[in-house]
């Protein structure tokens, strides 16, 4: 049912933790849905120096996070925002249609973890394009 | 000719299976090559069971020599319809019924399917309000949700903590306009064992036709369908070491329900089409062995599930047991491990070979977890977190003893990656 990334991902997964003094840290989801991710973000000179996650949630929800924060290092913050959970998903080789709300948290997770960041600095928070941009295809919401 | 050669190779096939050794970890049931070099300890018998080989054995023939169609009269056909006969007269014994009171479905689903829709469209001018509970499989509950699209009303029973229905709410629910009582024998996720003598006993008692689904209860729990009031009782093989895609319908004589297959007058004109023999067959000898091994195959899984249990409320903290304490299948046991998600754990169980089940949403293409664990009142997070393992025959101490070192390190690993475990201040060991 997983392609072999997200397998990958999920058991081996990339900067698990958290970040003590972290720049900024997005927490998302829900228990009542079955995943809550939280992204933690160490941002130096506009750049995304290292990122970690903890997750409570299934195999895809873990290898999100995982990708994720692979996707963020190194990247500056506006690189960082565009990431899609298209592109989580894609990095991945693809999710299983009812796990797409997955990649739309870790999006979202990302999204947050900046947002806290640039609360922190005094700076606006980056407002969300278009909230209904994400690909949910075939994704059901889980309503708490 | 096509035929002839997949016939021949089905043959061979088969009978190359019988000359391989059986593994030595399960002797009986777990054929070499049938599945990865990998040990696999198969935990997931309230999903389905392997066919005992002496069951396959007994089908063999009904898919060779004997191919006769039972609706026809000569003698290879005779042969068909005397084993159909066999085989009902086992399944009638199994839970006390009269042969005549037995008909042969696809399965589980088709007999629920059968039960509910039969008798609510023929007793549709006595009332239109079936009563059922909570926790029933979806074959009982969809079933129910489709009926009420058409025009019909019904209750569905709460449960208790443990998952019981309470004899006396079953009372209080009976309307004048209530046509059918439907509660199961024994909850397939929990493993609770319901009291349906009472149930079926107040049932009697108001003549409302009452159906029990006993798919998870055959070959564990006795069963007398007379003793206990049971009008009508669905069955699967597949649950009892028997094949897939064959099932039975109990409907004590007299009673009135429609037909749900239409078509040739099989099975005494109320189940069109023609018969699964080689299955029919092997239903019945599957059944006969369920029910002549019901105490030894009780006392050895319950041993063994005991042993899991104590293992894991002892080697994993925040671990609790869902359904009732006492009154559950031998081989069942479903347990919710706080902080971590079933899905991850299955997934890593059976990256060390252990098959075994979850209440998650996760697995069951929905968000929502499984409506049994909410109904016994679990919050979403801890259904989440539930792990369901079933004993089966061929399980031993030694897969116990590897499910107990390995499944306290998945837990673990999955609780230092989650959020509410840190919330909760439960890292690092430094609780209890
Ligand atoms: C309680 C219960 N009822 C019905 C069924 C459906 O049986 P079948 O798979 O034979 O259709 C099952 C099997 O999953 C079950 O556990």
């Amino acid at each position: 049912m997983y392609s072999d990334k997200v397998m990958d991902h999920f058991k081996n997964p990339r900067n698990v933790g958290e970040i003590e003094n972290p720049s900024g840290v997005g927490e998302v989801g829900n228990p009542v849905c079955g995943d809550i991710m939280n992204i933690y973000i160490k941002v130096e000179n506009n750049v995304i120096t290292d990122a970690k996650f903890k997750t409570f949630g299934c195999g895809a929800a873990i290898a999100s996070s995982s990708m994720a924060t692979e996707l963020i290092r190194g990247k500056t913050l506006e690189e960082a925002w565009d990431i899609s959970n298209k592109a989580v998903a894609e990095a991945l080789e693809g999710l299983p249609p009812i796990k797409m709300h997955c990649s739309v948290l870790a999006e979202e997770g990302i999204h947050k973890a900046i947002n806290d960041y640039r609360k922190k600095q005094g700076l606006e928070p980056w407002a969300e394009k278009n909230p209904h941009s994400h690909d949910h295809s075939g994704d059901s919401t889980c309503q708490p | 000719m096509v035929t002839i050669y997949i016939a021949f190779t089905i043959v061979n096939t088969f009978r190359n299976y019988k000359n391989i050794p059986f593994r030595a970890t399960h002797p009986e049931l777990i054929r070499e090559g049938t599945m990865s070099e990998k040990r696999i300890i198969y935990l997931d018998h309230a999903a389905t069971t392997p066919v005992k080989p002496s069951v396959a054995d007994a089908m063999w023939p009904y898919m060779n020599d004997h191919f006769g169609n039972p609706s026809s009269i000569y003698r290879i056909a005779r042969e068909s319809k005397n084993a159909i006969e066999t085989a009902r007269a086992q399944v009638a014994k199994a839970v006390g019924a009269e042969p005549g009171e037995i008909y042969f479905t696809s399965g589980g689903s088709e007999s629920d399917n059968w039960a509910i829709k039969g008798i609510a469209f023929a007793n549709r001018k006595k009332g239109n309000h079936i009563i059922t509970s909570a926790i029933e499989h979806h074959a009982v509950l969809h079933t129910c949700q489709y009926l009420e699209k058409e025009g019909f009303s019904v209750t569905y029973l709460p449960v208790d903590r443990s998952g019981l229905v309470s004899p006396p709410d079953l009372e209080k629910a009976i309307t004048d306009k209530t046509i059918l009582i439907s509660v199961m024998y024994a909850n397939n996720e929990i493993g609770t064992i319901e009291p349906v003598a009472e149930l079926g006993a107040i049932a009697r008692k108001h003549k409302i036709p009452f159906h029990t689904d006993a798919v998870q209860a055959i070959g564990n729990v006795p069963i007398d369908v007379k003793g206990q009031n049971i009008d009508l009782l669905s069955l699967s093989a597949h649950k009892f070491y028997g094949p897939k895609g064959i099932g039975a319908l109990y409907i004590r004589k007299g009673m009135k329900i429609d037909n749900l297959i239409h078509g040739g007058g099989q099975e005494n004109r109320r189940r069109a089409g023609t018969e699964n023999i080689a299955a029919i067959v092997g239903l019945g000898k599957a059944i006969e062995l369920a029910t002549a091994d019901i105490g030894w195959h009780n006392s050895h899984i319950r041993a063994l599930r005991d042993r899991l249990l104590t293992g894991i409320l002892e080697k994993i903290p925040y671990a609790r047991l869902n359904g009732h304490p006492e009154k559950r299948l031998p081989g069942n046991l479903n347990v919710s491990f706080e902080f971590i998600e079933g899905e991850s754990m299955l997934l890593w169980l059976d990256d060390e070979g252990i098959c075994a089940s979850t209440g998650s949403a996760c697995t069951s293409g929905s968000l929502e977890p499984s409506h049994v664990l909410l109904a016994i009142g679990l919050p979403h997070e801890i259904a989440h977190g539930s792990l369901r393992l079933t004993l089966g025959d061929a399980n031993t101490e030694a897969d116990v003893d590897f499910v107990l070192e390995v499944l306290p390190k998945v837990v673990q690993k999955l609780r230092d990656m989650s959020p509410l475990y840190r919330k909760s201040g439960k890292e690092g060991g430094c609780n209890v």
